[in-house]
């Protein structure tokens, strides 16, 4: 098991290095600079500009800003923003709870729905059921985003009004962010002085769900499909027939001999989810407002602000690889044969 | 009382204005401690019989039969709930394939001592020295330390004593072995037949022997079933049934021994292959393929007519004949 995770690690340097390139090219690929945004195109004076630039080091050749680059990320300084002068650092972990906690949010709807449907369509193979489940997937999975939350604002915010249109929370709290998670927060703050912050969590509560299914529905719909085929797959084995001629019930053999072996799968597009979650955050707290690391790279990328973007996507990038990896290694935990592997 | 007793079974599948039967009008009894070989080319209904028996068709084939007991319980108008009690406790079955058999993902302790937990309640210290004991006797070396390997760890001899242990777990009144060594190598496969003929007398089990091996078949069992396309073609005592074949069938899977086409410059073989859904034919099942066929062969499918301890599917049995070996 230890020469399997060291494996893992090891394959992840060369990834590392992809990232800072990609990120540190694309972002200088798009027209305009720091500079020009801020002071706009027209009133920039030649002189002024080209001292500015030179100010923030963005008029050296490219490969030697790029080195800049490596050599401040080897120090582990990220940079300042070049609009807020706020580390970039900071900047992340006060915003990243809200992403974090939307996303798991999203992430538990869809595994639990997903796993769900996806046992349940695949033991009932060929039903009404099945059919629901497999079409209404399909729908999902095919939904843009910012189409489907919008539907939704429609439908549920606007015309019933049973959920907040945007935001985390109502204007009337105030709510101190102890742990950035508004959901703990609020509680917190409710228990703490329940008259003045009365109805705090559910109201926290209430603004995640929509943001949370929106984000969750292509997740779902990819678990949902990838557990009943894993399901079906595994259903014909050998060894899920040997359970039932050792007179198991039939919980017992879906759940004990054939889900463990099913979930294999299904645990790496899990993981591959979350790149894909990261992706959908951007979009979704675009339409909700939301406050997290989403909004603020869409933010940064409006404003070529290079060591936001740069680091954040980096900061990014290496959650998603970092879950993979760690999918990685419950993968080995879920299928012994990928353990022992030499 | 005989402990299986299997009248007129027959099990269909696919749609039901055109159902193909695997297996058709088949009747088989097995005694206490009795060993029955069950032989038969790839495709006559051998497997699926057994599967019917023990409920694990699911749902996919039809069942329908005159009777269906084991030790006195009727197998067809019994529960799920109940049948799950005989099954893995009172029959046990091991298959074909010993690396596909085991789940990969539990270790072999663990899938042996479920068995025990569920149909005998065994927990802690008891379990695990009841589930040493079976890995014990079936011959498995560090029996102890294997408890705890997954089943990749293991060759294809040590998987089939696994599922075997697994099997013989709740000491059964009857034992299935179907084709237990086919996917093994030939010197792993005397060891694994030695080692259920010796746990069958031990334990006192009836053991139903599935395999294409009549020469094991000949050596250890008492009386044999010949199938052919979902028919028992012959049934009968051994040897009496290897000496003197009644049934064309059998004539032919027996002269199809290497050994007994020594000197011959071609084995003997029976051309053709067992007829499949939409070539059945109307008459005798063997008809298109039989040396002895006759014109009414062709029409008429022959009933089964007793014949000593056994009984033959044939118009024309090979009675008065010398075997054309």
């Amino acid at each position: 098991m230890f020469t399997f995770i060291l494996r893992r690690l090891g394959l992840l340097i060369p990834t590392f290095f992809g990232i800072t390139l990609l990120t540190f090219g694309l972002i200088r690929m798009i027209p305009g600079d720091p500079v020009e945004v801020m002071m706009g195109e027209r009133s920039l004076d030649p002189q002024m500009h080209a001292e500015a630039l030179h100010r923030l080091g963005l008029d050296k050749p490219l490969y030697a800003q790029y080195f800049d680059y490596l050599s401040n990320l080897a120090r582990g300084d990220l940079g300042q923003s070049l609009v807020t002068r706020e580390n970039v650092w900071a900047e992340f972990t006060t915003l990243f709870p809200a992403t974090l906690e939307l996303a798991l949010c999203a992430m538990l709807f869809a595994s639990v729905v997903g796993l769900l449907a996806g046992v349940l369509a695949a033991i009932k193979r060929g039903s009404l059921f099945d059919h629901g489940v497999m079409g209404i997937s399909l729908t999902g999975f095919s939904m843009p985003i910012f189409w489907w939350g919008l539907v939704l604002i429609m439908f549920f915010s606007v015309s019933l009004g049973w959920t907040p249109v945007s935001g985390r929370l109502d204007l009337m709290f105030d709510i101190p962010p102890d742990t950035g998670f508004m959901l703990i927060d609020a509680w917190r703050a409710e228990a703490a002085d329940p008259e003045y912050n009365a109805g705090a969590f559910k109201d926290a509560l209430m603004h995640l769900i929509l943001p949370s299914i929106v984000l969750g529905t292509i997740p779902l719909a990819v678990i949902a499909r990838m557990t009943r085929s894993s399901m079906l797959e595994v259903m014909q084995e050998d060894y899920v027939r040997t359970a039932r001629a050792k007179g198991l019930s039939p919980a017992r053999v879906i759940f004990v001999h054939t889900l463990r072996n099913a979930l294999i799968p299904v645990l790496t597009v899990m993981g591959l989810q979350v790149g894909v979650l990261m992706g959908g955050a951007v979009l979704t707290e675009t339409i909700f407002s939301w406050p997290g690391i989403g909004k603020w790279l869409i933010d940064a990328i409006g404003r070529r602000d290079y060591p936001v973007v740069q680091n954040g996507i980096l900061i990014v990038a290496t959650l998603v690889i970092l879950t993979n990896f760690i999918v990685d290694i419950l993968y080995g935990i879920a299928n012994p044969r990928i353990r022992h592997a030499k | 009382m005989s402990l299986l007793e299997i009248k007129n079974l027959s099990v269909q599948f696919g749609r039901k204005d055109a159902p193909f039967n695997a297996v058709e009008g088949l009747d088989l009894t097995v005694n206490e401690g009795e060993l029955v070989g069950i032989v038969g080319e790839s495709g006559s209904g051998k497997s699926v019989t057994m599967m019917a028996m023990m409920g694990l068709l699911e749902g996919q084939g039809r069942i329908v039969a005159d009777k269906l007991s084991f030790d006195g319980k009727d197998l067809l108008t019994i529960s799920a709930r109940e049948r799950r009690k005989i099954v893995g406790k009172d029959i046990a079955m091991i298959f074909q394939d010993p690396m596909t058999s085991l789940n990969p993902s539990y270790t072999v302790g663990y899938q042996i001592m479920e068995v025990l937990k569920v149909h005998q309640g065994l927990r802690g210290a008891a379990l695990k020295a009841r589930a040493l004991e079976l890995m014990q006797m079936v011959e498995i070396p560090a029996a102890e330390s294997r408890l705890s390997a997954y089943p990749h760890q293991l060759s294809g001899g040590m998987s089939q004593r696994v599922v075997i242990a697994m099997a013989i777990a709740c000491k059964p009144k009857l034992l299935i072995a179907d084709e237990p060594t086919t996917a093994l190598d030939v010197t792993i496969q005397a060891q694994i037949m030695e080692l259920l003929v010796s746990l069958q007398k031990s334990q006192n089990m009836a053991l139903i022997m599935i395999t294409h091996d009549l020469a094991v078949i000949a050596e250890v069992a008492q009386r044999v079933a010949v199938m052919y396309a979902g028919q028992v073609v012959e049934m009968g005592a051994v040897p009496g049934l290897f000496r003197q074949p009644v049934h064309p069938y059998t004539e032919a899977l027996l002269s199809s021994i290497p050994e007994h086409s020594k000197g011959a410059s071609r084995l003997s073989t029976l051309p053709g292959i067992v007829p499949g859904q939409y070539d059945r034919p109307a008459g005798c099942l063997l008809s298109p393929r039989c040396p002895y066929v006759q014109p009414n062969c062709r029409q008429d499918r022959p009933a089964l007519s007793p014949h000593g301890e056994g009984a033959y599917r044939c118009h024309y049995p090979l009675l008065n004949k010398e075997t054309a070996r």
